[in-house]
């Protein structure tokens, strides 16, 4: 049994106080203890009128072919410049096949974005991270990697997984293609201030058990939609000692919860990370860097809208049986059976057992599979092929599984040859591919055939997300190698 | 952006919780470089699979406010699912709730959401099963009329003043930004020496690393 322990609605609810009321930001919120969401925000305030949303600054944007393309045509139409080419980053992720050649793109309107992006960058300055620069890949994986994504720092991307860079202390959010428009145009953003939400996580994570679980485990407990409004500020002993890997897998899935971000004080772990990253602070004034970036932590006393405390050392590996990420259990726990559903709810609940072809009260541990995949912005580093790699080393995948490894980055992928992860994929049969978004979200060649099902270290398992009535069960990186080997969900404890 | 006007219409019901942007439009069909065409594809899968789907019955065409429960709009932060509904006709949703990233897209288009309570939502979802509801909404007064024959239910909506303001208007984000143009210069000129700000210097480094030829 895993000890979970949520303060009731009812007295979150009252923890609610005035310093998110209105008035405007910078000025009271100088006073008295602050969290790193407040100060953040505070520091990046251009200006606030009384019954207007701040002018909010943006520091570091990143781009990619989807959500781009009717942000350039805005601003060229309006005759504005990219006024801050320096704070934008490019890549090609979504729509690009993951196959050896991958420059070939079949679909002609998935290519046209691809050309598209490219042009745009090179019209107007913006750096551009294209197939074999060495530095292609997610966006979420690559702004960390090359040490762009910095504490302290405002970041968005038109893509909600940008609370990814949360994890170094950064306040990070999805926008729309209009305010990515915006940002290029401006620097600036119009923005509300943010309410904020404190999840603590005690103790620590048994043998093969991960970050992704216990993520994965906070969702099933506060809803898809338990945390809009807010972002939510990750703590205690687990989080100190997770790697940065681990951090960003956590705040990555923010948004599944409905988190406009989340964040994480930046600590020891995240300066080793940073250190000597191609666009981090040099050596000579890395430690001046260091000390700005320390006063980007939550006070003592400082308080938050709502506090969640969840208790991790008894967890087991989570498995989703629905069609949201909140529809999760503990491996070998039965799929459950509330009684107590309003009409809309019970019928949401049929719809989602029914899709998933699936019975309330049942175990997943034996369900047969088609389809394995570890990568995505959430599990697609090398943290996280290393694991997969250490439970599939000398193994096979089961017959009739197919199994894609997809490395988030062509620096993700280089790591992985240099330390032989390549071969151990491909000797237990699974494909190692190029780097992309893949099947994560079937905007590309990489999909689940209908009526198959995925077991998945992606973040979503909504009807159709990795193809049209393809079902996917969202898990740990270890729990989707052990089930390949096995050819039925089963819990990676086996094979540590 | 248009300006919005009051507007009165049959509602088409979709009784559900949690409707991610997947459902509304999944992502095979997002790979045009256009803000258009995306309003065939809104709900495919659930026009494919599900005949009665409100979408597919006559008797809703033309139908401009879409009816539906809690956290509408969660999931990825794509802005055409806001494209779809339009694209289909729709200017307006009301709902329990919605998800902040479409929340915010849905005000950069122009496109109207109304929060009701809970049991509003679903009396009127339950209604909505066995005859047509027409609903008409006034933004100004920030009120839904729900007429049913000679009888009316009048039931107020909290709305942001300052989006109130611009939709009422049409008047979108840019130009209130480039307004600010001064602050926004001091701001960054105050801060150009914090870590959080990228020089020129970076940016080559950027460029330079990216191999990108200008």
């Amino acid at each position: 049994m895993s000890q979970v322990k949520s303060i009731p609605k009812k007295a979150v609810q009252q923890q609610k106080h005035d310093v998110v009321a209105k008035k405007s930001a910078t000025v009271d919120e100088t006073k008295g203890p602050r969290n790193i969401v407040e100060k953040i925000w505070a520091s990046h305030i251009v200006s606030q009128t009384d019954g207007h949303p701040a002018i909010f600054a943006v520091d570091l944007m990143l781009l990619h072919e989807v959500t781009s393309a009717q942000a350039f045509q805005t601003i060229e139409q309006r005759k504005l410049k990219v006024k801050n080419p320096e704070r934008l980053l490019a890549t090609i992720d979504h729509s690009i096949p993951t196959r050896q050649n991958r420059w070939e793109i079949y679909d002609e309107a998935a290519r046209s974005q691809v050309e598209t992006l490219r042009e745009n960058c090179k019209r107007h300055g913006i750096p551009f991270f294209d197939y074999d620069s060495g530095n292609q890949g997610i966006v979420h994986v690559i702004g960390p990697e090359l040490g762009a994504t910095q504490p302290g720092m405002t970041i968005v991307c038109g893509d909600s997984h940008t609370s990814t860079h949360g994890a170094f202390g950064a306040l990070a959010f999805g926008v729309g293609t209009s305010e990515v428009a915006h940002v290029m145009a401006t620097g600036c953003l119009l923005q509300e201030k943010p309410r904020s939400m404190k999840v603590e996580f005690r103790g620590s994570l048994k043998k093969g058990v991960y970050s992704k679980d216990a993520v994965l485990k906070l969702i099933s407990i506060i809803g898809v939609g338990g945390a809009n409004g807010h972002v939510i500020e990750y703590t205690g002993e687990a989080i100190s000692k997770m790697s940065m890997e681990e951090r960003m897998t956590i705040c990555n899935m923010s948004i599944e919860c409905g988190a406009r971000a989340g964040v994480i004080a930046p600590d020891e772990v995240t300066y080793n990370y940073l250190k000597g990253r191609k666009l981090a602070p040099t050596e000579d004034n890395f430690q001046e860097a260091v000390e700005y970036w320390e006063t980007f932590r939550s006070d003592p006393e400082s308080k938050f809208d709502k506090e969640v405390v969840i208790v991790l050392d008894e967890l087991d590996p989570m498995i989703t049986w629905g069609t949201n990420p909140s529809q999760g259990i503990e491996l070998g726990k039965p799929i459950p059976n509330p009684k107590k559903l309003s009409d809309l709810a019970k019928k949401d609940l049929e719809a989602a057992l029914a899709y998933t072809k699936l019975e309330a009260g049942k175990s997943l541990v034996g369900m047969p599979f088609q389809w394995a995949f570890v990568g995505s912005c959430t599990n697609g580093r090398i943290e996280d092929l290393r694991i997969a790699a250490s439970i599939l080393k000398g193994k096979k995948v089961a017959e009739g599984v197919t199994m894609y490894v997809v490395p988030g980055s062509e620096s993700v992928r280089a790591q992985a040859i240099e330390e032989g992860l390549d071969k151990v994929f491909e000797n237990a049969g699974a494909q190692f591919r190029m780097p992309g978004c893949s099947m994560c979200l079937s905007m590309n060649d990489d999909r689940v055939p209908p009526g198959e099902r995925c077991v998945s270290s992606s973040n979503r398992n909504f009807m159709g997300r990795q193809g049209p009535d393809s079902i996917t069960h969202l898990a740990s990186p270890a729990t989707v190698a052990a089930s390949a080997i096995e050819g039925k969900i089963t819990s990676p404890a086996n094979y540590l | 952006m248009k300006k919005f006007r009051p507007i009165s219409s049959k509602v088409i019901p979709l009784p559900k919780n949690d409707v991610d942007t997947d459902q509304i439009i999944p992502a095979q069909y997002l790979t045009s470089t256009s803000r258009e065409g995306y309003g065939e594809n809104l709900f495919r899968r659930l026009k494919d699979t599900e005949p009665d789907f409100p979408l597919n019955q006559p008797r809703f065409h033309g139908a401009e406010i879409l009816l539906t429960g809690y956290n509408f709009g969660c999931g990825s932060s794509r802005e055409h699912a806001v494209w779809a509904i339009q694209g289909a006709g729709i200017e307006a949703v009301v709902a329990e709730s919605f998800a902040d990233i479409f929340a915010n897209n849905c005000a950069k288009n122009g496109m109207l959401l109304v929060t009701l309570q809970k049991n509003i939502i679903e009396r009127l979802l339950k209604r909505a099963e066995t005859q047509d509801v027409y609903v008409t909404i006034d933004l100004e007064k920030q009120v839904v009329t729900v007429n049913e024959g000679l009888a009316t239910e009048k039931h107020y909506f909290e709305y942001d003043p300052f989006r109130k303001h611009c939709l009422l208007n049409g008047l979108d984000d840019i130009n209130y930004i480039l307004s600010h143009d001064k602050e926004i210069s001091d701001y960054r000129e105050r801060n150009e020496k914090t870590w959080s700000a990228p020089s020129t210097k970076k940016n080559d480094r950027a460029l330079a690393i990216a191999g990108t030829k200008n």
